[in-house]
């Protein structure tokens, strides 16, 4: 079975952080803190860039909203112009519920399945999986996982380094 | 002097200081063990009982509405002038009620209300429930159902499109929206949840559900960040929407010129009616659910204060509409919008008003007093009165109008049959039945979103300086 990561346990958030920050500063790249809510300061601490997924979102909403002002202004001017009410075929007042609510739509889509396409997800197997530790984060328990694809990733020295910041209950996870 | 002023500073700071939302000592492993617990104990008696009640609701609907689909709208009690009667009462109740999940989960959470997260779930899925009901009704009132798809504009045959300039087709696409969107954000909300559910299964049917519905959710940071900024968008966009979809619903109403319809002020008195009504509703789930699952330490008196004083705020709100809409009729000078409402007030259908006015207007007013903000036998009674007042506000609006419009040779009075009272009382069996699949099979409460609220959860609780958090730790 290939290694594919050491995973440490820490004692609580602030611990984490200070860990994370450590582990940035050593140099590894391929690591992640496994935590069972998202940590106030976590992406700093981690070095990660702000989330792309509000402009997938933005640019949905605004597809969303110009297919519903379209569609609207091509079937009451082109493709089934009736006199309604006397109002004028471009009657744009009346389409601004519709392209709102298409807006808010896609917006709505762009973001959930925007959010699970840039998590790589759905994807139901993974090899930290393995790991017996992992499962503690949906409880309890604030991880992190240094990945042997790392670079600077070499068993020993990487498990010294895990025990030097904190880290207990550090496991190898061999899987694939 | 100066040590006097010390004090009286002192006592001012520990009067403002709330109290911890998780209560008992809870830690983040207890959490996880009581919401899990609820899910993972055998079925509770107590819970067939009420699912057999609500399951068999659930069956008197599909038969009112099989009757219905088989003989046509003539077995309802709407008559010519009142074309409209409790199926667009009771959808423009069940909507309403929904209202309150999207405020909670949605505004709350733009607004850091960190209380919402005791009850934003479940106030989610009643959401969700609430709007599956609300979708029903209008969908069997189109008579010929075996053109419904006529609603949405699917190119066809005929080459005809649906009216975009009507209100009834808005109402297809803001309460289509809202449940699509209120589904995404209630799931988003779950994955987390899923996957601690998903880590714990003991059987292996468990495991295959919880882990296909996790969508092998890691709990790492890089997901985290992500989910983050995804679920404050949807937050966002939910919010706008939220506002929207009872505005929308009201046009329904103000579009038309039937009088005491054909007003500028109910889209705001729609919207506020809704998150009044939701609240009512939430209020009396949360206060069952507290007490048959031992939530005591989750769902505190402190919530239940809060969600009284937006009762408070949302039915004085109520109140004040109603006065107003009297107060404009009287201004317009108009007679036929005079007369609604002196009709609506003292005519055949008083009695529903004054229903209606005690419920929504005066008897929310106790929640003045904080003993009875805090008194859970009160205000489960007064939460029931909501319920009962916000429908009758639904029967009163759609109803008296109707009976009593422009021409006096038209009038009739509408009374339901026992097929309009099968259909509503069978939706309040939809209700419970999918409620309580709900309780028993997802996690009621949001443990990630929970545990994330508490002090605990915070680095600065550990000593961090806010600035050394954000500079990326001591370095």
């Amino acid at each position: 079975m290939k290694t594919h990561a050491l995973i440490a346990a820490f004692e609580h958030p602030g611990a984490l952080l200070d860990a994370a920050v450590r582990v940035r500063e050593a140099g590894y790249t391929h690591y992640d803190c496994h935590s069972p809510f998202p940590i106030h300061g976590m992406d700093d601490a981690m070095g990660l860039k702000r989330s792309p997924v509000g402009f997938i979102a933005g640019g949905m909403a605004a597809l969303g909203a110009t297919i519903g002002f379209s569609l609207q202004t091509w079937v009451t001017t082109s493709a089934y112009p009736l006199v309604i009410s006397g109002k004028p075929m471009f009657s744009w007042q009346a389409y601004i519920i519709i392209t709102f609510a298409l807006f808010v739509l896609f917006g709505a889509f762009g973001a959930v399945f925007g959010m699970f396409g840039l998590n790589r997800l759905p994807r139901l197997h993974h090899p930290i999986f393995h790991s017996e530790l992992l499962a503690k984060a949906s409880d309890d328990g604030f991880l992190i996982s240094i990945e042997a694809s790392d670079a600077r990733f070499n068993e020993e020295e990487t498990r010294a380094f895990l025990a030097s910041i904190g880290g207990t209950h550090i496991e190898l996870v061999r899987g694939e | 002097m100066s040590s006097v002023n010390t004090t009286t500073v002192k006592t001012a700071t520990a009067v403002l200081e709330e109290a911890p939302l998780v209560q008992g000592g809870l830690t983040f492993n207890g959490i996880t063990e009581k919401v899990s617990g609820i899910v993972e104990k055998p079925t509770p008696p107590l819970w067939w009982l009420l699912f057999g009640v609500a399951l068999s609701g659930t069956l008197v609907l599909g038969g009112a509405i099989g009757w219905l689909f088989y003989e046509g709208t003539g077995i309802w009690g709407l008559n010519n002038p009142v074309g409209w009667g409790w199926a667009i009462v009771n959808f423009v109740f069940w909507v309403g009620i929904g209202h309150a999940g999207t405020l909670i989960s949605a505004i709350l959470f733009l607004l850091r209300q960190k209380w919402r997260t005791a009850i934003n779930r479940f106030a989610e899925a009643m959401t969700i429930v609430a709007v599956i009901c609300a979708g029903i009704f209008p969908a069997i009132h189109v008579g010929r159902i075996w053109i419904v798809y006529y609603m949405f504009p699917l190119p066809n045959q005929m080459s005809m499109w649906p009216n975009f300039r009507s209100p009834l087709l808005w109402d297809v696409f803001a309460v289509g929206t809202y449940f699509t969107v209120s589904f995404l954000f209630w799931y988003v909300g779950l994955v987390p949840d899923l996957a601690t559910f998903r880590d714990r299964a003991t059987s292996k049917i468990k495991k295959v559900v919880f882990g296909a519905l996790a969508l092998g959710w890691r709990w790492g940071n890089r997901q985290w960040k992500n989910y983050e900024l995804a679920y404050l968008m949807l937050a966002g966009l939910a919010t706008p929407l939220v506002l929207s979809v009872h505005s929308v619903v009201s046009t329904d109403f103000a579009t038309s010129l039937v009088p005491g319809w054909h007003t500028t002020i109910f889209p705001p008195y729609f919207v506020a009616g809704a998150i009044f009504s939701g609240f009512g509703m939430v209020l009396t789930l949360a206060i069952i659910a507290r007490r048959v699952f031992h939530l005591e330490n989750l769902i505190t008196l402190d919530h239940f204060e809060k969600m009284n004083k937006i009762i408070l705020v949302t039915g004085s709100m109520v109140g004040y509409s109603y006065i107003m809409e009297f107060f404009m009729a009287w201004y317009s000078g108009n007679i036929y919008e005079v007369f609604a409402f002196i009709n609506r007030g003292f005519g055949n259908y008083a009695w529903a008003y004054w229903i209606m006015f005690t419920c929504n207007v005066i008897t929310p007013q106790l929640f003045w007093f904080r003993k009875i903000r805090r008194s859970i036998p009160i205000m489960f009674m007064l939460s029931i009165f909501v319920n009962i007042g916000m429908w009758f506000e639904r029967f009163v609006i759609t109803v008296t109008s109707l009976s009593r419009d422009f021409l006096p040779s038209s009038w009739d009075y509408y009374s339901p049959t026992i097929w309009d009272i099968m259909t509503f009382v069978g939706s309040f069996g939809l209700f419970f039945t999918l409620f309580l699949l709900f309780l028993r099979f997802l996690p009621l409460i949001a443990m990630s979103e929970i545990k994330g609220a508490m002090p605990e959860a915070d680095p600065h609780h550990y000593g961090h300086a806010h600035d050394e958090v954000h500079q990326g730790g001591a370095a």
